[in-house]
């Protein structure tokens, strides 16, 4: 990268140039075969020497799952911690240790089941982290249940007769948690994928990707309708920050805005052109963002990939920070010998 | 005309009324005036949970007891001396506990037909015969406060808070208090509300000068301060002493302090302290939970901080697994239980010792941790530099079991000079390449601790993994090993045990030599314990007193001093955790005594149970 990241103004830079090679552990990877987990994890190494950060000074942070495991296989420093904790964990890391490129792992039982809360208080908290969600839409590591992310009515070892549960569409929970930077990308396109995670990491804050993750054993083709070519071109809608936002085969259906703020597909042709969007991924107001995620259908049909979101908000590690600096410009460094005596002193001689 | 001054060598007051009367501010600054004067003391608030619960009834009674005396004393006291309630409901929940004779201050303003129903007075006891045995002291507290303070400008309401400050007053002048001390506390304390500062000042004065004009009280007591070892002394709480212990073991380590915290009672004021402490670079994170807190520390460790979160009972059930894994990565973390009488919200503002096999055993598998325990209120500021420095030089979560008693409860504490202080950089290393061939073994040990290597982020050439699957011993690659898991699990068991030989063996107190019974505590039972001794001796009968600070490991000559008495009586405010583990690990027959009604122990009843065991011999 010509200019540095954002997210890494306090970061060192690394002296030597590195490979995608030095980002490989000495672990052999323990996925399914044909886990687009293994997809995600080459396309991250080898986007990681792009961020030109010493491997000491990178950090990642997951919590259980089969996409937790991915620290093991990447050379930096790693901590598998515990079921949907991670945001949390590094909460604690990257608001002590400004120098580090901080990034959390985690899948969709693990980021919106059980740690749920974690992950929306990381969020509006805007932590200088990047939080990749792998969502494969069921649980994998014990094979096989319902996951937060599963369309209603989907039958699993633990819903026989279908799951009762409304899914969460994690974009718009991100975006209701005042995530300062929301995205989208799938696990086999590679291009797409690296892209967002420069993004991500040219964000300064709390970085929220979901990746649309296949799993081979216990979901197979969930995605299908995205990632095999025909549906493809009719149904992923690609945004990019200030262009007008076209998908189908020959580009000819667009966006625009309906009724009550919400987003609709439009033939281009035959539509006033003034009213098809330009993607915005700097609006302030979250409410185009939101529009943007509730896209999404069961058929997948006009699914948005990309940066939903990017705006820039003071980050909980600088405020923390800042907030020592000022009280020590302010009255000086601590004393330890007043701060024990305290107010009321008396002499016993 | 000055009247006559009685010498007394100690006093038990107890302050009681509505939770919005402003009694636990009337005993807080009685005491630093107490303090300021020299005597020894110990104090007791006592106050619900509600922040306000109904007016004038039984529950919303808050107290605050200070005991002080011109010796050195263990206790808040038993039965008090003189017993200000400021309604019917705070003299109906407190006269049960005064002795005849004491005095009893009563503000007769609120004894009124309604507030005397309201907690089933039938008729007032202040002039119904009730209270013929006590010297009672019946003051129109309110009205008069109001009528002195006519002239400023303040809303009647304003003025009929201020009677908290003319009962202060009034018991500063009967007990020839300072004064300046509460003088620029109010000055300080409404700084931007000028008059209610004048207004609350006259108040106080109006108080004073009713206890020396009035004929209400024929004499004026005097208590000399007390002999206390030379230095420079403060009052302090237990939850101050353990901020201030953590912030200067962070100073003596050099390491960054971290505090997650989710707030909960009786351990927020720790989190308000260390968040004043910027100057200090501490970094405090109020949590979105108990886990995120817990989960914060264990990150910030991870990166070199000195990792703590604070919390009490129910917070620590949440943080189990994050200990859990503190012991599994074998990290640095301090966990502060503040504990409360449980089990689940149980009363939150009263305290227990039941949370002590949580701290040891509740976390699965095999999971063993460093557990210590304050036994005063100045101790906390001792065990919290202890608590970090096994902490950081072990790799392991160390759990300290303070309580709501010691917490709230505050004594002079001798300030040390920093210079005295120990210095604990040397008791770590941040990790060097440890391997054979110049490479990083994370779980390679150190030998002599067993503690492995903390490597931490931004050090070249240390990248590794860690996490709660287990781990090879040495290399720290994942391992399912069956030899491998049953190796690290004696390893992890092994390298707190070795602890004990890092912290001083137990001491007991046995003055003449020839006790048989050894009456044996942990934490904040010191006081209650050592009181009841002390008057078991004055009665004669020879008993030793022996104080556990650790509980994990126990000190190496514990199961020792366990075989040298015929007799060993465990007081616990719990059901008997202690006396479970000495029973089981050291085979020894305990005598368990337990009671657990959210306060601490009454000296004259152990002294009684103490009695009673040296009776039956």
């Amino acid at each position: 990268m010509t200019e540095q990241p954002k997210s890494l103004r306090l970061v060192p830079h690394a002296t030597a140039k590195l490979s995608t090679k030095d980002f490989k552990s000495d672990q052999e990877v323990r996925w399914c075969p044909g886990c687009g987990d293994y997809a995600i994890l080459a396309a991250f190494q080898s986007f990681l020497p792009e961020l030109e950060v010493p491997r000491e000074n990178l950090v990642i942070v997951s919590g259980i799952g089969c996409s937790s495991r991915l620290p093991y296989y990447v050379n930096s420093y790693g901590l598998h911690s515990i079921h949907g904790r991670a945001p949390a964990i590094a909460t604690g890391l990257a608001a002590s240790r400004q120098d580090l490129s901080v990034w959390v792992i985690t899948g969709d039982g693990d980021a919106l089941s059980i740690g749920g809360n974690h992950l929306i208080h990381a969020l509006r908290r805007n932590v200088n982290i990047k939080i990749l969600l792998f969502n494969n839409r069921i649980y994998g590591l014990t094979k096989g249940q319902y996951s937060p992310t599963s369309e209603q009515g989907k039958v699993t070892k633990s819903t026989p007769f279908g799951s009762l549960d409304t899914p969460f569409n994690p974009l718009s929970l991100a975006i209701g948690a005042e995530a300062s930077f929301v995205a989208r990308t799938i696990d086999s396109d590679r291009k797409h994928l690296t892209s967002v995670l420069r993004a991500a990491a040219d964000h300064r804050g709390a970085a929220f990707v979901e990746i649309y993750q296949n799993c081979p054993i216990f979901n197979d083709d969930a995605f299908l309708p995205l990632t095999e070519p025909g549906p493809r071109e009719q149904n992923v809608v690609r945004l990019e920050h200030g262009e007008p936002v076209r998908y189908g085969p020959q580009g000819e259906r667009g966006l625009r805005f309906g009724k009550f703020g919400s987003i609709e597909p439009a033939d281009v042709a035959g539509t006033d052109a003034g009213s098809l969007l330009v993607h915005d991924a700097h609006a302030e107001d979250p409410s185009y963002a939101f529009a943007l995620s509730r896209l999404d259908r069961s058929d997948f049909a006009h699914t948005p990939i990309g940066v939903f979101r990017s705006v820039e908000r003071n980050t909980y590690d600088d405020t923390m920070a800042g907030q020592i600096t000022a009280v020590r410009d302010r009255q000086g460094d601590g004393d330890l010998a007043a701060l024990l005596a305290g107010g009321d002193t008396w002499l016993v001689s | 005309m000055s009247k006559q001054i009685q010498q007394l060598d100690r006093v038990i007051i107890r302050f009681a009324g509505d939770s919005g009367d402003g009694m636990q501010l009337a005993g807080d600054r009685f005491t630093q005036e107490t303090a300021t004067f020299g005597n020894d003391l110990s104090t007791l608030p006592n106050f619900p949970a509600e922040i306000r619960a109904p007016a004038g009834t039984l529950p919303g009674v808050s107290s605050f007891q200070l005991h002080f005396a011109d010796h050195d004393i263990l206790t808040p006291g038993d039965e008090p001396d003189v017993l200000v309630a400021m309604n019917p409901a705070a003299l109906k929940a407190n006269i049960k506990d005064l002795p005849r004779g004491a005095d009893i201050i009563a503000n007769t303003d609120e004894f009124t037909k309604r507030n005397l129903t309201k907690v089933g007075y039938e008729s007032n006891p202040l002039e119904d015969g009730t209270l013929d045995g006590y010297q009672l002291h019946a003051i129109p507290i309110t009205s008069v406060t109001v009528k002195a303070l006519e002239g400023f400008q303040i809303t009647k309401k304003d003025a009929e808070r201020a009677k908290n400050m003319f009962s202060l007053g009034m018991l500063c002048w009967l007990y020839n208090r300072p004064a300046e001390g509460t003088l620029r506390f109010l000055e300080s304390k409404f700084a931007s509300k000028p008059e209610i500062m004048k207004a609350n000042t006259a108040a106080f004065q109006a108080g004073w000068n009713y206890g020396e004009t009035t004929e209400e009280f024929s004499v004026q007591y005097e208590i000399k301060p007390a002999a206390l070892p030379p230095g420079t002394y403060r009052n302090i709480t237990g939850n101050i002493a353990l901020a201030n212990g953590l912030v200067t073991a962070s100073s003596l380590t050099g390491l960054p302090l971290f505090l997650g915290s989710y707030p909960i009672t009786p351990a927020s004021d720790i989190l308000h302290e260390l968040s004043k402490h910027k100057r200090f670079g501490v970094r405090t994170f109020q949590a979105e939970d108990e886990i995120a807190g817990v989960g914060a520390a264990l990150g910030a460790a991870f990166g070199g901080a000195l990792g703590v979160t604070t919390t009490s009972g129910p917070g620590m059930c949440l943080k189990a697994e994050t200990i859990g894994l503190a012991v599994a990565v074998e990290l640095p973390l301090v966990v502060c239980d503040i504990q409360r009488a449980g089990p689940s919200t149980g009363m939150p503002t009263k305290t227990e010792q039941a949370d002590l096999l949580m701290a040891l055993y509740g976390r699965n598998g095999e999971s063993p941790a460093v557990v210590l325990a304050p036994a005063t209120p100045g101790d906390c500021f001792a065990t919290a530099i202890e608590a970090a420095r096994l902490a950081v030089k072990y790799r392991t979560p160390v759990i300290i079991l303070s309580d709501s008693y010691l917490a709230n409860g505050s004594e002079p504490w001798r300030v040390p000079d920093v210079s005295e202080l120990p210095d604990l950089s040397g008791e770590f290393d941040f990790a060097a390449p440890n391997g054979d061939a110049g490479e990083f073994e994370p779980f390679r040990r150190d030998p002599r601790t067993l503690a492995r290597p903390w490597a931490i982020p931004g050090t070249k050439g240390l990248e590794h993994r860690i996490g709660g699957i287990e781990k090879a011993d040495g290399s720290g690659a994942i391992s399912y090993d069956p030899d491998n898991h049953d190796r690290m699990v004696r390893l992890r068991q092994a390298k707190i045990d070795g602890i004990a030989a890092d912290i001083a063996p137990l001491e007991v107190e046995d003055p003449g030599g020839d006790a048989r019974l050894l009456v044996l505590g942990w934490g904040s039972t010191f006081g209650s314990i050592g009181a009841a001794v002390r008057r078991v001796r004055l009665a004669g009968r020879p008993v030793a007193q022996a104080h556990l600070r650790h509980l994990s490991p126990f000190p190496a000559n514990l199961g020792e001093v366990l075989k040298r008495y015929d007799k060993v009586l465990v007081p616990e405010i719990n059901l008997g955790h202690l006396a479970l583990i000495l029973r089981g690990r050291y085979l020894v027959d305990v005598i368990s005594y337990n009671r657990v009604r959210g306060l601490p122990f009454r000296a004259a009843e152990l002294a009684g149970v103490i009695l009673d065991v040296i009776a039956h011999d």
